[in-house]
């Protein structure tokens, strides 16, 4: 069996494994070493990717096999295989989870029935990212899009039912035009596939189609991607979605948008994209720049974040529009980078929450001396959002300032220097946040009483920010690997 | 035998299948209205034997659709009756859109 | 050339780096003296090693014929973007990087021994540390940096080593303000920068400063070519990168941090906010000098040096907060090297102005840090900060009162001390170049006399007999031994040849003093002296008389001109009511609104359809009936009229 299909495998073993656990114990048992055992390949398949990459140094997608076909008639195949930038992606998801595990520690209630859930969410995940195939992929994009809706309604907070509602309708919209787009692409590919690869090397789409299909798959994506005026789910959504959903919602699954888009709008359609992105760059521009000014204005620190997510997830758009390969990078390096410390954010926000039962910052003050430790997690958590050097969010965004900085005419200056002037937008909502909550005198006595994280919450925080700072620290070999993944450009 | 015509055995059955239209559509006390449908499973019937006999008189097929039919009618008809009995047991009464709501939505 | 190994430079950035993981991480685990001893152990290691390093530099490997060389000692590859563009991570020693590993490294370390002292009892004494160990790692990686970027990722990191220093006490609201008002104007500054740099490396394709300060670059030509709205791509680029100095070095008008910045520890101020951080800018404009030289941007530093000069210079005189009158005088002493920076051309005599700057710099640093340390003596000695609670304390302070003392006539500009002889350079380039410049300068010279004095007879005379509730003493060792050893500097660092080793190109001239300018200057010094002596010696009617004379010029002096109000007016009216506000509003309601209407459109026709699911069986039967009659007839009609 190909390597690749044990990280839908494992999931669906965990899934089985759930059945039986009779208490929160077990269940915590199970989804522990799951996501161990995920974290453990996701590490392996980086080395051997790196072995395999040595020995074959010409072909894009490695650990390749397409010899499993699902439904003859129309040529939809079981198609994986893994470049450079789906073994971070993956890599990505494999972290997420098993912080996302410790962060929801004390799930309740049922969380048998949550973490069935997450698992399915996770097999979806999994699945989307080693699928070549585009129908395979956007089975596993659904799988991946409906758990959200339970879990959201059932284990959420505040306008719960409202904000699953809301998240699935757009995000099926988004569906609904990408399978459109899908089955256009699959009648004009010339040779009747779905597999993007195969697509790709025959030559492509011819222009006609591309024009209509370009919009609809970018659209698509771009509303699991956050695209302004599309990106409304996101605020609701998260701010109602219990911590561990959150994290896999903006540190995962919003990254979809930006890999669906870079790996099918953008690779099989590069004219359209010449043609038309300018309309879509504007977009991005508008939402880097909107979503940080709508941070600034929000009070739910969940609101604020999903703001910001919104900016810089815009911001992953941006650089796949800019189409060049610094950008890019950039753009894959954002999407590592927001994934980590947006999870890092929620996993916070979650744990705070949880003590103080508000998320209002205009009731909270000076938790710096309450709990120092989830408090310097924040403000970690804050300078790699507003991209501290050292920490992940500064080498992405700067991969993609100088990468949209190659395009030498006027529109796309402008618009770069539009979202470069983003960072200093981010800096004022992370420090009104930090001087709001953080320090201060304390506001609410009641809190005096509150204690700092216990060791599953540390776990969590800790993992996380190692990854932010070691990303940051050293950012070399990941923009090698995702530069060599991406030769065609 | 043969002196009757065609057209009075279907002109019967036709008169029968209205009549159980009518009634289908008009009553609203639910053993009516398995009467009714009765009424136009056997005009039904009905044509496919005279059909049989005149057009095709060598050949047994509409006779076999006919006992299929009586048969079916008589299984629909215990089913509907049973489901009768049921609601009848719960909630006392047996008409159409007065009491018989709760299953609605 | 490079004959003797330079590597063990690297210990300057990985020891203090690696003190902040260890002081930061286990900080807590540590007695708080174990954690501070540690940190002042290793800033001495790295005293040493810079000195050594910069005795090599200038002594052994760094000549080279006449000229002295950039040496890279050291370049890792850190991150790769396209081409030539790629972020490395280095050390290159130079003439002004060596400078200021051994100004950085000394203020530090003085600051280091300090604090222990002055520090002592507070509440988290451990994180102060990590804090000084890695603000002095960022700003030994920013003046060490062989390219622009490294700069940049360093400026970043010294910018939030500044904004921790400064809400240090993080309880206090006056402080978070002032860290979060620090931090954003900084930021905001920087976005120019960057700008810049993106504009710059463009061109350049590198962003490696042996290419971007080699005046004959190809790159300069492209560069000049294209233009923007009637200026050049690179005097763009240029004037964005002087913004972003001018951030970080407080010129006007991105001043108005770095009076509130006094919330941070006094220390973290006499390191952070007056030797090193703040002359960065000083720094930036210095190391790309070169292209700089001869553009109508450098014209401009040196008019808005000059302007910021004045301005703090006046400002500083109406203050009552100590901190804050030292604050306005930082800002107007590094007014003071941006001019001369501004007036400078390039290449011997020429470069007089760059080599004063430097100088001014090195001599700044000393005798800033020395003002700050004595007003945190005597802050820690009367529990205050403001002037009117001393006086009269030279009684009860006598070493404080001396090094004060001699840091006053310092920065006043009295021969021999330090200052006269950097300040005279600044003024000779200054006169040369441009009159009305040097008229500026010369009053500003006036103003920081008559201030500096203003404030020593505040705080050690005027009022003599003023009796305190606890009586004040001196200070232990640990905060008096810094004092003394800066002082000895603040004294005689001016006696360094200065233009032996430190000049535009790299090869030494001779400075002479112009006995004209120098004459003028010691005249506007000596003036400041006398009249702030007359003034404040003693309690008098005559700074009230003065004040009521003038109450308007007073008025707006004191609240700084107002500069504060118009940035909150941008930011709170304009950015915060006008922009962010009705943005969320927007969202939540037209955008948001358009997609809940979606909704609420999809469920109205849904009511009103659902009127034909009525539920009544018979009424679906009559219409089912109906329906397929009439298909009936519409078939039997259809195939009679196809057959017909």
């Amino acid at each position: 069996m190909n390597i690749l299909s044990l990280f839908i495998l494992v999931p669906v073993l965990m899934l089985l494994g759930f059945i039986p656990c009779k208490n929160i114990k077990q269940v915590r048992t199970v989804a522990v070493i799951g996501a161990v055992v995920e974290l453990i390949m996701a590490v392996a398949l980086l080395f051997l990717f790196y072995k395999e990459r040595a020995i074959d140094p010409t072909s894009e997608m490695l650990f390749y096999d397409d010899s499993i076909t699902w439904f003859k008639t129309l040529n939809i195949k079981y198609a994986i295989g893994v470049d450079g930038i789906s073994v971070l992606m993956i890599l990505l998801t494999s972290i997420i989870i098993l912080t996302g595990t410790f962060a929801s520690w004390n799930m309740n209630p049922l969380p048998k029935d949550f973490f069935m859930w997450l698992t399915l969410l996770s097999v979806g995940v999994y699945g989307f990212f080693i699928s070549l195939d585009m129908f395979t992929m956007f089975f596993f994009y659904e799988i991946a899009l409906i758990p959200m809706y339970l879990l959201i309604g059932l284990w959420g907070t505040g306008r719960k039912e409202y904000s699953a509602m809301k998240l699935t309708l757009m995000l099926m919209g988004g569906s609904a035009l990408l399978i459109v787009g899908i089955i256009g692409i699959f009648y004009n590919s010339g040779i009747e596939s779905f597999n993007f690869v195969e697509i790709a090397k025959n030559g492509g789409i011819p222009i006609e189609a591309q024009r209509w299909i370009f919009p609809m798959t970018f659209l698509g994506f771009g509303v699991l991607g956050a695209l302004f005026p599309f990106h409304t789910w996101s605020p609701d959504g998260h701010a109602s979605a219990p911590t561990a959903v959150s994290m896999l919602h903006a540190g995962v699954l919003m990254k979809l948008g930006g890999y669906g888009c870079f790996r099918i709008a953008m690779r099989l359609m590069p004219e359209a994209a010449d043609e038309l992105g300018w309309i879509f760059l504007v977009l991005t521009g508008i939402s880097v720049v909107y979503g940080a000014f709508g941070a600034i204005a929000q009070t739910d620190l969940k609101y604020i974040n999903a703001y910001s997510s919104v900016s810089h997830c815009g911001l992953v758009l941006f650089a796949i529009l800019m189409v060049n390969k610094t950008a890019l990078t950039g753009a894959v390096m954002q999407m590592l980078s927001h994934g980590l410390m947006t999870a890092l954010f929620f996993a916070l926000i979650g744990m705070i929450y949880g003590r103080t039962h508000t998320r209002d910052i205009r009731q909270l003050g000076g938790l710096m001396k309450i709990m120092p430790f989830l408090s310097v997690c924040y403000v970690l958590a804050g300078l790699a959002s507003l991209g501290l050097p050292g920490l992940s969010g500064f080498v992405a965004e700067m991969t993609i300032f100088v990468g949209s900085f190659e395009h030498a005419d006027m529109f796309h200056r402008v618009l770069t220097i539009m979202a470069v002037s983003s960072i200093v937008i981010t800096a004022v909502y992370i420090l009104k946040v930090v001087g709001k909550i953080l320090y201060g005198p304390v506001i609410d006595d009641h809190h005096l009483e509150l204690t700092d994280a216990v060791w599953y919450e540390k776990i969590a925080t800790a993992g996380l920010i190692v990854c932010v700072a070691g990303m940051g620290m050293f950012p070399g070999w990941i923009s090698n690997l995702i530069r060599e993944s991406i030769p065609y450009l | 035998m043969n002196n009757i015509p065609m057209e009075a055995c279907l002109a019967i059955s036709t008169l029968m299948f209205f009549a159980g239209v009518y009634g289908f559509l008009s009553r609203k006390n639910m053993i009516m209205v398995l009467v009714s449908l009765e009424l136009m499973l056997n005009a039904v019937d009905l044509n496919f034997v005279v059909f049989n006999r005149y057009l095709y008189p060598g050949q047994m097929e509409g006779m076999f659709f006919a006992l299929f039919g009586i048969a079916i009618a008589a299984a629909e008809t215990a089913i509907a009756i049973a489901i009768i009995i049921n609601i009848y047991r719960n909630v006392k009464r047996i008409y159409i859109d007065e009491n018989i709501t709760e299953l609605k939505h | 050339m490079n004959d003797i190994n330079m590597s063990y430079t690297l210990i300057l950035l990985a020891l203090p780096f690696l003190m902040f993981l260890v002081l930061g991480l286990l900080g807590n685990k540590m007695k708080p003296l174990v954690a501070g001893v540690l940190g002042t152990l290793s800033l001495g290691v790295m005293a040493a090693v810079a000195y050594y390093t910069a005795y090599q530099y200038f002594f052994v490997v760094g000549k080279v014929g006449e000229v002295y060389q950039s040496l890279p000692v050291f370049n890792y590859e850190w991150l790769q973007f396209y081409g030539e563009l790629k972020i490395n991570l280095g050390i290159m020693l130079d003439p002004i990087s060596a400078l200021m590993l051994v100004v950085i490294t000394t203020v530090s370390l003085m600051v280091h021994i300090y604090s222990l002292g002055y520090m002592k009892g507070e509440r988290g004494f451990q994180r102060y540390y990590a804090l000084l160990s890695l603000f002095t790692f960022a700003m030994l990686g920013l003046v060490v940096a062989t390219n622009i970027f490294q700069m940049y990722i360093f400026w970043e990191l010294v910018g939030v080593s500044s904004f921790a220093l400064i809400s240090f006490y993080y309880t206090k609201p006056s402080a978070v303000a002032a860290s979060k008002k620090a931090f954003i104007v900084t930021r905001f500054a920087d976005l120019f920068f960057l700008i810049g740099i993106l504009i710059i490396s463009y061109f350049a394709g590198t962003f490696d400063f042996a290419t971007l300060t080699d005046p004959d670059a190809p790159f300069i030509g492209s560069a000049v070519g294209a233009t923007f709205l009637g200026g050049t791509a690179l005097s763009w680029a240029l004037a964005f990168i002087f913004i972003g100095g001018a951030g970080k070095s407080a010129m006007m008008p991105f001043h108005i941090w770095l009076p509130d910045a006094m919330e941070g520890p006094t220390p973290a101020s006499a390191l952070i906010h007056a030797a090193t951080m703040v002359v960065a800018g000083v720094f930036l404009v210095a190391r790309l000098f070169p292209i700089y030289v001869g553009t109508t941007v450098l014209e401009i530093i040196g008019w808005v040096g000059a302007i910021t000069a004045a301005y703090a210079a006046i400002v500083a005189c109406a203050q009552t907060d100590i901190k804050r009158v030292l604050a306005f005088s930082t800002i107007s002493q590094i007014a003071f090297m941006i001019t001369s920076l501004g007036v400078s051309g390039y290449g011997g005599h020429d470069g007089l102005g760059y080599m004063a700057s430097m100088f001014h710099l090195f001599t700044h640093a000393f005798f800033k840090a020395l003002l700050f340390m004595g007003a945190g003596a005597v802050i820690h000695a009367v529990h205050s900060n403001e002037m009117k609670d001393m006086g009269g304390l030279r009684k009860y302070l006598p070493i404080t009162h001396i090094t004060f003392a001699v840091a006053v006539l310092a920065i006043a500009g009295i021969f021999p001390f330090s200052g006269f002889w950097s300040k005279d350079e600044i003024m000779a380039a200054a006169f040369h170049h441009n009159k009305a410049i040097f008229a500026l300068l010369f009053f500003a010279a006036c103003l920081t006399a008559f201030y500096m004095s203003r404030l020593y007879y505040r705080i050690f005379w005027y009022d003599n007999n003023k009796d305190y509730h606890h009586k004040p003493h001196e200070a232990g060792p640990t905060m008096t031994i810094p004092l003394i050893i800066l002082a000895i500097l603040a004294a005689f660092s001016g006696f360094v040849p200065f233009s032996k080793y430190i000049t535009s190109d790299g090869k030494a001239f001779e400075a002479h003093i112009d006995m004209l300018v120098a004459g003028l200057s010691t005249l506007a010094a000596v003036g400041g002296i006398v009249v702030a002596t007359l003034m404040y010696a003693k309690k008098k009617d005559a700074p009230n008389k003065f004040t009521q004379t003038f109450p308007r010029l007073y008025k707006w002096a004191s609240d700084r001109f107002y500069f504060d109000e118009i940035w909150l007016f941008v930011t709170r009216k304009i950015i915060f009511d006008r922009i962010s506000k009705p943005i969320a509003w927007f969202d939540r309601h037209i955008v948001d609104g358009f997609m809940d209407g979606l909704a609420y459109v999809t469920q109205a026709a849904s009511d009103k359809i659902k009127g034909l699911q009525s539920g009544h069986i018979q009424q679906y039967i009559f219409v089912y009936l109906i329906g397929a009659l009439s298909l009936v007839f519409i078939f039997i009609f259809f195939i009679a009229f196809l057959l017909s």
